[in-house]
């Protein structure tokens, strides 16, 4: 019998096989042969890597490390674990030198400017080295970080593709443990490594297997915020994360158009990316 | 005729990219006529990809001899039946989600589907028409039923089927896959593979069922062709998620075994359904009003 609530438990070899075929598919009918991706060391980008690895051959993707100077020296170390074990290219590409002097100019930038100003010159490095490699970025965003909208926009987020979207923070940790990430990256505290310390968690306010489990309740399983408060949860923590994925829809989504024609791209213009292929 | 082989293509297609698909579906046609099939089955929309979208008016094409798709399509069809999806456009422009029945390079039968998802992940309302028959055909097994997708997730279409004299149904499909938990397959195909059995059990039928594979954009096609007897057992299934030529042998004489032991066509109560749809649907009219 399959339990009829929904579950963040998954088929990690189902998974594994549909997320290689697509980033492989997807990849290739967009007239490319090879990937680009951020290895920050974290257990998203890891397991992307894995991921991409698999799908294209290591020789075809490349792993980007793009360390600030206050990053920790153990992100450096773990992403160099990755790169040994999936035999990807490597490059690494200091953002400091790109970020100080913008720092420089507004000294009284808050740690979420600072944070988006690295997300964004990471951005920016990947897609240099897109068409410096002739490669697809890959993302490495999950499904948790994007209903949630803990993403820079046109930062992080930013992708041609991205395997991880539809995975929960925990079930990318699932995943990533019978991919056979090493033990390290899987047991350390998320963290965007902006500053010492930094935790996703410390930052949220409550933990991803929290979060998660009420997130699939409320998407997934099409639950009323009322429901899940009668399934335990605290109220107003499932206010506070209602309201957190409606605020952020934004992120989510295309820019604005206003519409004047009788076409217009993305009201009546309707095309898959995959035209033609 | 008592045996039908039945070669089942779930195959990945080149979303708009007819010319592209028609070569891939001659080729398999061949192999399936060199593997000793009597007839191929190709998933919904075969010709053209599923999320057709603005694309849909430019695929278009009319089951006939002149089309310059379906000449090629009758010809194969000399030596092999061919079950083939498309999108079909009628002579005022309208557009509807079709399957074709070619045979001995005649257009046996023409369906149109009836149920359009527009819901969900689906918005097939927006850019097509809704099929308006539900039709038997005669063919040289017998007497077989077409059914797209959405047209089996409603029971009226296979019960009208059945009572028109189908004993063999063929279900086509471009099924997005869905619904990932712990289980060795996904929701979107447990769903499929019980109502195909079901149907096979109630109607003590043939149900032959192919599906795409491969990706659209993001969307995933679970492939996973089966094919159940009159006594709801699994003759074949092909594999998930990758193209595959799934070759079943249906021993007809089955149907006449089966219904001796379970004799459900033979005790359908037609008159009452008959009698008690019209009473229910006079005063659902009545309450509407």
């Amino acid at each position: 019998m399959v339990d009829p609530k929904p579950t963040l438990d998954i088929n990690t070899e189902l998974a594994r096989g549909i997320l290689v075929d697509f980033l492989a598919t997807e990849i290739r009918r967009a007239g490319f042969e090879h990937a680009v991706l951020g290895l920050s060391g974290g257990l998203d980008s890891t397991l992307a890597c894995y991921l991409t690895a698999e799908a294209l051959g290591p020789e075809n993707v490349l792993a980007v490390r793009m360390p600030y100077s206050t990053s920790a020296p153990e992100s450096m170390e773990h992403a160099g674990m990755v790169i040994q074990a999936t035999g990807v290219k490597e490059l690494t590409v200091p953002i400091t030198d790109l970020v100080d002097p913008l720092l420089a100019r507004f000294p009284e930038a808050d740690a979420v400017r600072r944070g988006n100003m690295m997300a964004r010159a990471r951005m920016i490095v990947l897609y240099d080295q897109s068409a410096a490699f002739r490669g697809l970025v890959v993302g490495t965003g999950n499904k948790t970080e994007i209903l949630l909208g803990y993403t820079t926009l046109y930062g992080d987020s930013a992708s041609a593709l991205n395997p991880l979207g539809d995975l929960y923070k925990t079930q990318v940790r699932l995943l990533a443990r019978a991919i056979g990430v090493p033990e390290a990256i899987l047991a350390k505290a998320p963290s965007a490594d902006l500053w010492k310390g930094q935790t996703d968690e410390g930052e949220l306010g409550f933990t991803y297997a929290e979060v998660d489990r009420l997130l699939l309740l409320l998407v997934d399983g099409r639950y009323s915020p009322e429901a899940c408060v009668e399934a335990g949860f605290d109220e107003s923590f499932v206010r506070a994360v209602v309201e957190r994925i409606r605020r952020n829809q934004y992120k989510r989504a295309q820019p604005l158009i206003a519409k004047l024609s009788n076409r217009t791209v993305g009201y009546d213009f309707l095309y898959l990316r995959d035209w033609g292929t | 005729m008592t045996h039908l082989t039945i070669a089942l293509a779930q195959i990945n297609t080149r979303l708009g990219d007819v010319q592209a698909n028609l070569a891939k579906h001659l080729e398999l046609i061949d192999e399936a006529g060199r593997r000793g099939a009597d007839l191929v089955v190709f998933p919904e929309l075969s010709l053209t990809g599923y999320v057709l979208q603005d694309l849909t008016p430019t695929v278009a094409h009319r089951a006939e001899s002149q089309d310059p798709v379906f000449q090629p399509l009758l010809q194969a069809s000399q030596s092999i039946d061919i079950l083939i999806g498309f999108v079909e456009g009628d002579v005022r422009h309208r557009f509807y989600i079709a399957a074709a029945y070619l045979s001995h390079g005649q257009v046996l039968h023409v369906h149109r589907k009836v149920y359009l998802p527009t819901y969900g992940l689906f918005d097939e309302g927006r850019f097509f028409a809704w099929g308006d028959q539900v039709r038997a055909f005669d063919t040289r097994f017998g007497r077989f039923g077409v059914l797209i997708c959405e047209d089996f997730w409603h029971a009226s279409p296979p019960y009208l089927l059945w009572l028109d004299g189908a004993d063999v149904f063929l279900f086509i499909s471009a099924s997005p896959g869905r619904g990932l938990n712990q289980e060795d397959r996904l929701e979107s195909a447990r769903w499929v593979e019980q109502i195909n059995q079901a149907y096979a059990s109630l109607f003590t039928a043939f149900v032959a069922h192919t599906n795409r594979v491969g990706f659209e954009d993001g969307l995933n096609f679970w492939g996973g062709a089966t094919v159940f007897d009159p006594n709801g057992v699994c003759l074949a299934q092909g594999p998930y998620h990758e193209e595959a030529l799934t070759l079943a042998d249906l021993d007809l004489a089955q149907l006449n075994r089966t219904r001796t032991r379970l004799p459900l066509l033979r005790d359908e109560r037609t008159a009452l359904v008959e009698r008690e749809l019209g009473r229910i649907l006079s005063r659902a009219a009545k309450s509407e009003g």
